[in-house]
């Protein structure tokens, strides 16, 4: 199998792979946090401000491990630099 | 904005030998002469009258938005720290908002951008800290609780560095990038749903970057306060 056809499956299968699995954690994790926010504020609705806040600050702290796993997966898809590197070898 | 570009970084409007002009340089600029201009404007004829413009009511309401918001996440009078925080909200938030207008790209968008933002706040940490608890007690702040701790505290100030830059790239991009997705598979209505969520997404984030690095300040600043509060409690 040549170079660029063994880069392009790799690099496809592994970004499919890198967020189907990366986002399996955050999932579980912002469930878990909105569920504990929601009953916390059927607790105490006074402080639905204060809970409403802390949640969304947690949720986009958890949500970014997700992102990474995103980002990981978008640069092997469109800024491979494996990829451009036998491309360049290929054409030049 | 082409699929295959992943930041606005790709997008050439105008080259002259190493220079380039891309599409995060001129909507950066864009959106700071709009934040400048715009808020010289309002403030040009600001009163305290009973009655006020609605632009200056609006500028009050986010002005006195910020100062809560700093003043409930470190604890301190907001006055220091409202022009550093208050410019990097305004700045992320008016950037993230403005996706509605057509061919507009987010700067935010670039990792570029993000990661400037991320090292103004990397640098404004030592620089507050030091103007709080003078050099020495800011360097004391590596050695806590034990001398052992000394790289940990390194690593950490770099990764959370890195973490706060990748964070909004990745939020802004993504929000683009699967609009630009959705528009080859369902062309019509769908991309709208998820423009609107990208505004939400994009104010949230704005507001995180604006916690953590408040946070992050309060964090070498405060420490000191609470030793003197433990000390006074003990006795």
């Amino acid at each position: 199998m040549d170079p660029i056809s063994l880069i392009g499956m790799a690099s496809i299968i592994t970004a499919g792979l890198t967020i189907g699995i990366g986002a399996i954690g955050p999932a579980l994790g912002e469930g878990r946090a909105v569920a504990q926010a929601l009953s916390s504020i059927a607790q105490q609705p006074d402080e639905q401000n204060t809970i409403t806040r802390t949640l969304f600050v947690g949720l986009a702290m958890i949500e970014s491990t997700a992102i990474y796993c995103f980002v990981v997966s978008m640069i092997l898809l469109f800024a491979n630099p494996f990829w451009n590197h036998v491309i360049e070898q290929a054409g030049g | 904005m082409d699929i295959r570009d992943i930041s606005p970084d790709a997008v050439v409007y105008w080259q002259w030998g190493p220079f380039s002009l891309n599409a995060t340089i001129v909507f950066t600029w864009a959106v700071m002469a709009l934040l400048v201009i715009g808020s010289w404007l309002i403030t040009r004829r600001v009163t305290s009258d009973v009655k006020i413009s609605r632009w200056q009511n609006l500028l009050e309401m986010i002005v006195s938005f910020m100062r809560k918001e700093i003043r409930e996440a470190s604890q301190q009078d907001p006055g220091i720290y409202l022009t550093f925080i208050g410019s990097l909200f305004l700045f992320i938030g008016t950037c993230n908002l403005l996706t509605i207008v057509p061919w507009y790209e987010a700067p935010t968008a670039s990792l570029s951008t993000t990661a400037a933002l991320a090292i103004c706040v990397f640098i404004a940490v030592p620089v507050y800290g030091i103007r709080q608890r003078g050099f020495f007690g800011y360097l004391k702040l590596y050695f806590q609780p034990s001398i052992f701790m000394f790289p940990f505290n390194i690593m950490g100030e770099l990764s959370r560095t890195l973490a706060l830059a990748v964070r909004l790239f990745g939020n802004i991009m993504s929000g683009s990038k699967i609009v630009s997705i959705l528009l080859l598979i369902v062309p019509f209505l769908f991309p709208v749903v998820m423009q609107a969520l990208g505004l939400l997404t994009g104010m949230i984030q704005a507001y995180i970057f604006g916690i953590l690095a408040i946070v992050y300040i309060a964090s070498a600043t405060r420490a000191h306060q609470q030793q003197q509060t433990n000390v006074q409690q003990t006795k």
